[in-house]
């Protein structure tokens, strides 16, 4: 159970991005986050990771207030929390298994990890998730000799081997064309459903949100404009989220 | 209107011109140019000496056979007539037209029978044995040869006096010269000098280079407690690292004595101290250890770090008797003993500098983690309280500290001076700083950290390598030795500036993957920014590999051993042949490493 409660977020130079938002998510579920390009999705997914410091409010999960948490706190709860990206974020010039083994950096004794050692459990795990995703025989390539839909599979896999409980997915299929959308997609639907692990996805396209998410929030600069389930948007809060002069697609 | 604004343009550009005029003007005169110097006849033959000279590098000489053959000749002619004796023709001989001659008159000289191909000076030999070259010849493949010389002005003498032909004959292949030999020696030496500057200046420019760059560290910032004990703690550790340094190296110096004893010590202890790091450090971790287990791992620890002490220390002294052993068995290897030796002199060296970071790190960072722990528990007075004391403390430490450095320059030996009154100083700004920040406050140390950092890379920088090793050369005497540190220096300074930049430029995206999984600082930087700064790192490197040659090669100007240190003597001893020979070299090796870099740099980057 995660819940966010009058989270505020101002960058320097005065940028309201977050403005007093407040929503709370069940364990398990799927919620989609939606709005306009600089309304704050981004913001917010990096709040409760705490890669953006919030400037006031408070994001607590099972319990732990994460805004009081010490950095070294919040090293061992990031652990539990995947992260995907939109670019993928992938180290290009590294192997896919080495992006994919990234993930267990929280867990393993750093000063084996620095020289690049890992257990052999984790490596076997690494080539596992591999798999799940469906390309285990890439696993030696340099990740920048994979396509794009390919990349985001092995952001998944770096997410996965967290063995997280929850994932952030901020808008993971941006940058790839509709048919890996959905590919994509169905893997994080599978994690959510079959390993029952939350996860909150920031989205562009509203087909997406109706077909995957649980649960719907809106932000429009900074504000949460609608909490609900994506069947509730119909075209009056589709202006309040979009704008006046926004034109529904598909 | 109109016409005024243009009248003051004129004006102004006409003020510019004159501005321009006598800036030059002045230029010319602070550096004297004087281009009637340059036509000036007198230097013009010293310059084509010299040019010629440089023409013919002293690389190459044939070893030669010289023959000397006279014949009689009078000067002036005598009153009396005179026949000369009729040469003897079994070897080879030299015919005069004349038997005697006036100054200033032409005369034809002939040889016969001489060795085809040899050649040499025809000498007037005086009766005093003085020798006036008058001509040079060549002989023909007969042997032949044929000159007309001018007789020298001479004081009229009665007695007879010679000419004499001196015949060389290369015999044997073409030898390389002592200059060649010693040059080549030396070229091997800046060759050297350059890789021994760049391979340490790059080893040290590398983690530097991460304390320099912005984006790595303008996110570190700790509470002003974690700040103030972080500096408390590292005097602290060094000085803990010093003692025990002292106390291990009192134990293990009876040990290596004995070689036997030495070598066990050098395979048992890493065993030891691995064993117990392994069991200190887990391969993985899901849960926050108890307190106490923290302890006995913390203890742990500390006995493998005195195995490591323990090892450094009888490996050094091992090194040092194997490598003195190693130099006569080896015979011409024998610089590979001395390498021995000379590293077991590096490992004695650095093992008290390496256990003072090392010390200074640990209790440093052991005691920022506990005022972070501090801060981030205790209530808000709490907190102010232990600020103040602990600011107050670090900032009277620091101060006294700098106090001392300041004595150590100036040698002004009174306590109060270089203690008290820093001390107090420092506690007071200190005081400040803690009453000024709120409680909770996170400092930006990272900024700070960086703005120092870039300040001593940008003031190191600016000092020519040429200017660091006069005072290299004063501390460890004329030669490469002075040069490499001088040069090693630079490099880490220019290296890091240029390396901290490509950090800067690397992709925000990876990092704050890597970050998000709940990777530490150093995994980060180890997964996020390693990766992508080698393809930069090479080819800085390999650009500072042609910046070192070159530098190299005239270190030596001022001390630093190589090449430079001969070129510069031979120019004083004005023996151009020899400088043409050492230029040579140079502009020979600058080239071809030049060519190998670039070569290279395409093939990895
Ligand atoms: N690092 C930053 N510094 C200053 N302003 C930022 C920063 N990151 C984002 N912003 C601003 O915050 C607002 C929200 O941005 P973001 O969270 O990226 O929105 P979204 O992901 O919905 O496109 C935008 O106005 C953006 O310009
Ligand atoms: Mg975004």
């Amino acid at each position: 159970m995660l819940e966010v409660r009058n989270l505020t977020k101002i960058y320097d130079g005065d940028v309201l991005a977050l403005d007093d938002v407040s929503f709370s998510v069940n364990q398990g579920e799927f919620l989609a986050c939606i709005g306009l390009s600089g309304s704050g999705k981004s913001t917010l997914l990096r709040c409760i990771n705490r890669l953006v410091e919030p400037t006031a409010g408070k994001i607590i999960w099972n319990g732990i207030d994460l805004t009081e948490a010490s950095q070294d706190e919040m090293r061992r709860i990031r652990r539990k929390m995947g992260m995907v990206f939109q670019h993928f974020n992938l180290v290009s010039r590294s192997k896919v298994i080495i992006n994919v083994l990234a993930g267990r950096l929280g867990y393993v004794n750093p000063a084996m990890s620095v020289l690049n050692r890992f257990p052999k459990s984790d490596v076997e795990l690494a080539l596992k998730q591999l798999e799940r995703v469906g390309i285990a025989n890439q696993a030696y390539k340099r990740a920048d000799e994979l396509s794009g839909g390919q990349q985001q599979r092995v952001g998944i896999a770096r997410a996965m081997i967290q063995e997280p409980e929850m994932i952030l997915a901020d808008e993971p299929v941006a940058s790839l064309d509709p048919v890996l959308a959905h590919s994509i997609m169905q893997y994080l639907e599978q994690i959510n459903k079959e390993d029952g692990v939350m996860v909150i996805c920031s989205l562009h396209f509203l087909d997406l949100v109706h077909r995957y998410a649980d649960r719907a929030i809106a932000l429009n600069e900074g504000k949460l404009m609608f909490d609900g389930t994506p069947e509730e948007i119909d075209d009056a809060k589709f202006k309040e989220i979009y704008g006046k002069e926004a034109e529904r697609v598909g | 209107m109109k016409k005024q604004r243009s009248l003051l343009r004129s004006i102004g550009v006409g003020l510019s011109v004159v501005v321009v005029i006598v800036v030059f003007a002045y230029g010319f005169k602070v550096t004297k140019v004087n281009l009637k110097e340059t036509r000036s006849e007198q230097r013009l033959v010293v310059l084509t000496r010299i040019l010629r000279a440089l023409a013919h590098p002293d690389i190459i000489t044939y070893e030669q056979e010289e023959v000397n053959i006279e014949v009689p000749i009078y000067l002036p002619c005598p009153e009396e007539i005179i026949t000369l004796p009729e040469p003897d023709k079994t070897g080879p001989y030299l015919v005069t037209d004349v038997a005697c001659a006036a100054s200033k008159e032409f005369i034809l000289v002939e040889g016969y029978s001489f060795e085809p191909g040899s050649k040499g000076p025809i000498n007037f030999i005086a009766l005093s044995g003085a020798k006036i070259q008058l001509d040079n010849f060549e002989t023909d493949a007969n042997g032949y040869f044929q000159v007309s010389v001018q007789m020298p002005t001479r004081q009229p003498v009665v007695e007879v006096q010679h000419l004499r032909a001196t015949a060389r004959v290369p015999v044997g292949g073409p030898q390389f010269t002592d200059t060649a030999k010693i040059t080549w020696a030396k070229i091997v030496e800046t060759v050297f000098l350059a890789l021994l500057a760049t391979t340490f200046g790059t080893l040290l420019a590398v983690p530097v280079s991460f304390f320099a760059a912005r984006n790595l560290m303008s996110d570190v910032k700790s509470s002003l407690a974690s700040v103030a004990l972080t500096i408390i703690g590292w005097p602290f550790g060094i000085l803990i690292a010093f003692l025990a340094n002292r106390w291990i190296s009192e134990l293990s110096t009876p040990l290596s004595a004995n070689i036997g004893i030495n070598v066990g010590g050098v395979i048992i202890s890493p065993v030891i101290a691995y064993a117990l790091a392994r069991w200190a450090l887990p391969q993985e971790e899901l849960e926050t250890p108890k307190v106490p287990m923290r302890i006995a791992r913390i203890l742990t620890l500390m006995v493998s770090a005195i195995c490591i002490i323990f090892l450094l220390q009888l490996l050094a002294s091992l090194l040092l008797s194997v490598g003195q052993m190693l130099i006569q068995p080896l015979g011409p290897v024998g610089f590979l003993g001395n390498f021995v030796s000379q590293v077991g002199e590096i490992v004695q060296i650095a093992t008290p500098i390496i256990l003072a970071l090392a010390g200074g790190g640990f209790v440093g960072s052991f005691l920022s983690t506990y005022g972070q722990n501090l801060s981030d528990r205790l209530s808000d007075s709490y907190i102010k309280g232990i600020n103040l004391f602990f600011a107050a403390a670090a900032g009277a430490l620091l101060f006294m500290l700098v106090g001392a450095g300041i004595n150590w320059f100036y040698q002004i030996n009174d306590p109060v001076k270089i203690y008290l009154w820093p001390g107090a100083v420092g506690a007071v700004l200190g005081l400040l700083l803690a009453i000024r920040t709120a409680p909770k406050d996170a400092l930006p140390i990272g900024t700070t950290l960086y703005f120092v950092m870039r300040t001593i890379l940008n003031a190191t920088r600016s000092v020519e390598p040429l200017v660091m090793v006069i005072v290299f050369v004063v501390w460890v005497g004329i030669g490469p030795f002075a040069g490499s540190l001088a040069l090693a220096l630079h490099t880490i300074a220019a290296l890091s500036k240029l390396y901290s930049e490509q950090v800067e430029s690397i992709l925000p995206g990876p990092l704050e993957a890597i970050k998000a999984t709940g990777a530490n600082r150093l995994q980060t930087i180890v997964y996020a920014v390693v990766p992508q700064i080698i393809p930069p790192y090479i080819s800085f490197t390999m650009y500072r590999w042609d910046i070192n040659v070159r530098m190299s090669t005239i270190i030596g100007f001022a001390g630093g051993g190589g090449i430079g240190f001969l070129l510069q003597q031979n120019i004083n001893l004005l023996d151009y042949r020899s400088a043409s020979a050492q230029m040579l070299a140079i502009a020979i090796v600058v080239a071809s490493m030049d060519y190998i870099s670039s070569t290279l740099r395409e093939r990895f980057v």
